[in-house]
């Protein structure tokens, strides 16, 4: 598969005359995860809203591999680049096979010819998400982690160079949380997928992101590895947050602790206090 | 309870032997018993007895609760999936009652009387309200949510009732004539009052069995369809104009009828599942199904007088409302 290019330029955009973005510059690391970080309502879901056909900008353009996004046909730019909003919901009495099955709708003829090419990929995205075992059953009969990972089988039979996913692990347990990321890495590894997702979680996103993105008040406050972008100073700026940053002892990246102020031992509160 | 294909086929057999059935039993039986022999003859054009004549009324009367339920399936199956709202009804979202407020104004201000008229008249009447409705239901946070929507759906239904009532009260000279009409029924049906619907039938039929998988993707939310490539409001455009068709001429023609939008795709979904390409054609089977034979049992229960289908649909229709209210699935559809 062909590794496409994501580039945002002096993007602004916003709700009803509210503008969020306030002009971002951004490159996306074709074949990587980056995962967009940031306090509430600082614009992250809505960056990852005008990256897609979700949201007209005001100025500014997104261009995957040179052409503008908004200005591709809908079913035309759905074949490159992928879409999972936050926390979808699935309509009652709808399969597992069905709901992945319409993956594949930006791929079929005006008429939805069903062909070969079309039950290859819904059979490969239910094997990826280990899901064939669940294929006749119901979504709404499934639990939160298996339901995501259905959600996102649909987005990979959709088979899109590029996937934007608007915090995939809300709602989850950590265990499924760690599951779901560990599939999405599995798909980038795999298929060179390049993966923008927005996280919550910050050590999960310095843990799975070949790049991190932190904004702040609509601007990207920093953009680069784990290890450049999650740092103390960062976390002061961008979050308002006393933390410290270590060694994960697991993966090497960072890991963020937060100081608060209780629960602190003996030497921590000196420092604190300092 | 999706079932596989061959289970799907089975059901789409029964729903259309169940058509047969009713309409067969919408020539049979009326308020005046008739014998077999008299209802053959009628069907084969005979007029000299008063049994044959009784038949020879039913055919056009049964051709028109066809229609009409066929109809309102359709345009409930289509207006469920454009709001994802399964609450959605053409009755509960004020659309029949704002054709039926066009027709009462068109004849008691502008004497309107061809039947091209007629429908004009109501599918703008339908049209305008649907649009009110959801214009009000999408004020405030959360835009048009289910509840918002039904909620806005029975105060402009309310609204639109009174109004039309108002409009009627003073024309004693329009007064009976629009009171039959504006319960709802296909009981004096005649084939000169079929003709002029058929067109809008037909090309509302025809806009919203073409689109299932729009709606299939519709149903998945605003932001997954537009992640599948699908226009959002280009596909909630098309699927409403057939449903605001198909509801405007069958409320021109028979007045507006109730609940069969709501309870029809409701089943058809519990026995298909939720795919459009199956619930929409099985709607359109059972609505006709159900109008017919809902009409029949109308004229069965009060022989030798008849109530009018809108009434009986209604009766089936309000406990059907409140267990899926109940069954607390009005979130998400």
């Amino acid at each position: 598969m062909s590794v496409e290019s994501l580039s945002i330029r002096a993007l602004a955009a916003g709700y009803g005359g509210a503008r969020i973005l306030k002009g971002i510059d951004l490159e996306i690391a074709p074949g990587q995860i980056t995962a967009i970080v940031g306090a509430n309502a600082c614009g992250k879901s809505t960056l990852l809203r005008a990256m897609s056909r979700l949201l007209t900008p005001e100025s500014g353009e997104v261009l995957l591999d040179g052409t503008s996004v908004h200005a591709t046909a809908p079913r035309a730019l759905a074949r490159r680049l992928g879409l999972l909003p936050q926390a979808p919901q699935a309509p009652e009495a709808i399969t597992v096979l069905d709901l992945v099955s319409r993956g594949r709708h930006p791929h079929q003829g005006i008429f939805g010819g069903w062909s070969a090419q079309d039950e290859a990929a819904v059979a490969e995205a239910l094997e990826l998400t280990g899901t064939d075992a669940l294929a006749e059953r119901e979504v709404a009969a499934l639990s939160g982690g298996q339901r995501q990972r259905v959600w996102i089988a649909m987005a990979l039979a959709q088979q899109t160079e590029v996937l934007l996913l608007d915090e995939p692990t809300t709602y989850l347990d950590v265990n499924h949380q760690v599951e779901v990321l560990d599939l999405l890495t599995d798909l980038n590894r795999r298929r060179g997928t390049t993966i923008v997702m927005v996280l919550h979680e910050l050590n999960l996103a310095a843990r799975y992101a070949d790049r991190l993105v932190a904004m702040r008040a609509g601007e990207i406050h920093a953009e680069g590895a784990p290890g450049e972008v999650l740092t103390e100073t960062m976390l002061r700026a961008v979050f308002d947050l006393e933390a410290r940053v270590m060694d994960d002892p697991v993966s090497g990246r960072p890991l963020m602790i937060p100081l608060g102020r209780h629960g602190l031992r003996a030497n921590e509160r000196e420092e604190a206090r300092r | 309870m999706t079932g596989t294909r061959t289970q799907s086929r089975r059901a789409m057999l029964g729903i259309a032997a169940l058509v047969l059935l009713t309409a067969m039993l919408s020539v049979g039986l009326g308020a005046r018993g008739v014998a077999l022999a008299d209802i053959l003859s009628a069907l084969q054009g005979q007029v000299e007895t008063i049994g044959q004549a009784a038949v020879a009324a039913r055919i056009p009367r049964t051709l028109m609760a066809l229609l009409a339920g066929a109809a309102l399936g359709l345009a409930g199956a289509a207006m469920q999936g454009v709001t994802r709202n399964p609450l959605a009804d053409p009755g509960l979202l004020g659309v029949n009652a704002g054709a039926a407020l066009a027709i009462v104004i068109g004849i008691a201000w502008f004497n309107i009387d061809s039947a091209a008229l007629y429908i004009g008249t109501a599918v703008l009447g339908a049209g305008g309200a649907g649009i009110i409705v959801y214009l009000i239901a999408a004020l405030g946070a959360g835009g048009a949510t289910p509840l918002k929507l039904a909620l806005s759906g029975a105060a402009v239904t309310a609204a639109l009732v009174s109004f039309t009532t108002a409009v009627v009260l003073p024309r004693a000279d329009i007064g009976g004539l629009v009171q039959s009409w504006l319960v709802g029924g296909v009981g004096g049906a005649t084939f000169s009052q079929i003709t002029p619907v058929l067109p809008a039938l037909v090309l509302g039929g025809v806009i919203v069995l073409a689109s299932p998988r729009r709606l299939n993707l519709l149903a998945l939310g605003e932001e997954a369809a537009t992640g599948l490539g699908e226009s959002v409001a280009v596909a909630r455009a098309m699927s409403a104009g057939g449903a605001i068709l198909l509801c405007g001429a069958t409320t021109a023609a028979c007045g507006p009828i109730g609940f069969v939008g709501l309870v029809v795709p409701h089943a058809c979904r519990a026995i298909l599942g939720g795919d459009y390409r199956r619930v929409l054609p099985a709607s359109a089977l059972t609505g006709a199904a159900l109008l017919t034979g809902a009409d029949v049992l109308g004229r069965l229960v009060a022989r030798p007088s008849e109530i009018d289908v809108g009434i009986v649909t209604a009766l089936i229709g309000g406990p059907v409302f409140i267990w899926i209210v109940r069954r607390g699935r009005v979130a998400a559809l």
